[in-house]
């Protein structure tokens, strides 16, 4: 397990040393989200019954801004890696499949989980956030950014040049994010998009976060437990796969 | 008996209907300085990636004292270390940091002697915690060197290791690795400075086309040439050469005359002889044993043939 965490420490040490781009700077995006939304829409929308619309968002934007840096951190250690070369000490060195695994996610979740923290001190300073389950917060956190580690190494493997994985990142992973229940409840869309948006498995991640926060979810708590699971143990099983066949990594 | 450091057999790798290796069979000792030679293309570099786990064979099995690269590529891997051709590194780190992340790559928590050995062996110290980005190439190459070499690994691979570098510096790369070699490594070296597999290396194997074309100790292969070179030159034009010395011509001008010589079939005095009865007055002469460089030109032809 020494290569394990290393390949941990390892890729801990990289976004800490770009520590500007990696974790200030997401953190700052979400606080512009954050003064802008809740400047316009307190007191103009109420989501649930007696939560304020900056209360409503922070856990929907913390978690939007988890999954995102989650899926960056793996994604682009990977693409960056193969891109340059240097993947080889990786690839060449007595690390297992699962260990590649773990050290990706467990780094991707770190990242995730520290974005979100500073998200989380940043909103206490406009309201504060009521707290109905630590427990369920923390595994909605923990486990959705482990997905989004997951996902990111497998977009890390497939992308071939940097624009590849923009590409996924801004036409997939950007728009499900936004999509996903953030700055409104999926009661207040009709017809079709309502339909749509319960194919958008981050509207699970965020919903079941909130519930943490509040009690309250658009979705019962068990089947956000069951998506966020599924996905975790589908998109795990299929990252192993690519690193264990070697897809795109070995030739 | 003692198992072979690197054991080959039927080794094939296929791209889509490319054969870049032919049904590879070879066993290198441990111990042994190993030079894997051939012209660019010819499948040494896929030879070695299927020996790191970088590419998947075809079919074959390749074993790391005799350890499968497939089945037990844990313990394979552990037991080799690999200077990639490529320079490649890690832009985020200094050389220190490079060298304990691999060292954690490969199970050790401590190995701070070990790394400061290296760093002074390859002259590295003082650029230590220096970023890889600033480092010339050179010492690039020299830092990837000491990565492949942070664990001890029994059997190390060189892969062209001194492709594009300088005079002094390739001297001094061979002098670190003929000292691995004396300590017990097993060395295997690609290079395309064939003087150097000549002056370095046991046993040696030529592969072109991806296909093992010789594989033989440096004294039989050496053995293998035609064997000499005679050159004599004149102050007057040279006569005619006779009839029988007319097919072994490497270069004919008006003062100038240089013979290939079958190193078992022709002595060098009869040959002189021969010339001076045809009238030729020698001023100078000189003979020159064949190279590694022209069994290797001679072997690949052949091939190409």
């Amino acid at each position: 397990m020494i290569g394990c965490y290393t390949l941990f420490r390892k890729e801990m040490a990289r976004f800490g040393k770009v520590w500007f781009q990696t974790v200030l700077s997401p953190i700052v995006t979400a606080m512009l989200y954050l003064m802008i939304f809740s400047q316009i829409l307190e007191g103009r929308i109420e989501v649930f019954e007696g939560v304020g619309y900056t209360e409503f968002l922070i856990p929907g934007l913390l978690m939007m801004t988890v999954i995102q840096n989650a899926f960056a951190n793996s994604s682009s250690s990977l693409v960056q890696s193969k891109t340059l070369g240097n993947l080889i000490f990786i690839l060449m060195a007595p690390i297992s499949t699962l260990q590649i695994f773990l050290a990706y996610t467990a780094a991707a979740v770190a990242r995730g989980l520290m974005v979100g923290l500073g998200v989380l001190l940043i909103g206490l300073f406009y309201v504060k956030v009521p707290v109905h389950n630590f427990g369920i917060i923390l595994l909605f956190a923990i486990c959705s950014s482990a997905v989004l580690g997951a996902l990111g190494i497998i977009a890390g493997i497939w992308a071939d040049k940097f624009d590849q994985m923009a590409a996924f990142q801004n036409f997939i992973i950007v728009p499900l994010s936004f999509l996903s229940g953030v700055f409104y409840s999926i009661h207040s869309l009709q017809g079709v998009w309502h339909t749509l948006s319960r194919f958008n498995p981050f509207l699970y991640m965020i919903d079941g976060f909130r519930y943490g926060f509040f009690g309250v979810s658009d979705v019962p708590l068990g089947t956000s437990l069951t998506v966020v699971f599924v996905s975790l143990i589908v998109l795990s099983a299929v990252s192993c796969w690519m690193i264990h066949t070697g897809y795109k990594l070995r030739q | 008996m003692t198992i072979p450091a690197i054991s080959i057999q039927a080794l094939c790798k296929n791209y889509g209907p490319v054969q870049a290796l032919k049904n590879i069979n070879l066993k290198i000792a441990q111990g042994e300085f190993f030079g894997l030679l051939g012209p660019n293309g010819a499948g040494k570099s896929t030879l070695i990636n299927t020996l790191a786990g970088l590419t998947r064979p075809t079919s074959g099995t390749l074993e790391v004292m005799s350890h499968n690269v497939i089945s037990d590529y844990l313990a394979a891997r552990a037991h080799l270390g690999v200077v990639p051709q490529e320079i490649v590194f890690d832009p985020f780190f200094s050389v220190r940091e490079a060298l304990v992340f691999q060292s954690g790559y490969y199970g050790l928590t401590t190995n701070d002697s070990w790394i400061d050995e290296l760093l002074i062996t390859l002259k590295l110290t003082e650029k230590a915690n220096a970023n890889m980005r600033a480092l010339s190439g050179g010492m690039k190459r020299r830092v990837l060197i000491a990565q492949a070499l942070v664990h001890k690994p029994p059997v190390v691979v060189l892969d062209e290791p001194t492709a594009g570098v300088d005079v002094e510096l390739r001297k001094s790369l061979w002098r670190f690795v003929n000292a691995l070699h004396n300590d017990g490594h097993t060395i295997v070296l690609t290079t395309h400075y064939l003087e150097e597999a000549e002056a370095l290396c046991d046993r040696i194997a030529i592969i072109d086309h991806g296909e093992l074309i010789a594989l033989e100790s440096k004294r039989e292969l050496m053995r293998r040439g035609l064997g000499q070179k005679l050159k004599v030159s004149s102050n007057s034009p040279l006569p005619d050469v006779p009839a029988n010395l007319q097919s072994k011509i490497v270069n004919l001008s008006s003062h100038q005359l240089e013979l290939r010589l079958h190193r078992e079939h022709d002595s060098v005095m009869n040959i002189l002889d021969q010339l001076k009865a045809a009238g030729f007055q020698i001023d100078d002469l000189g003979v020159e044993t064949d190279s590694l460089e022209d069994i290797f030109v001679q072997l690949t032809s052949e091939q190409a043939n």
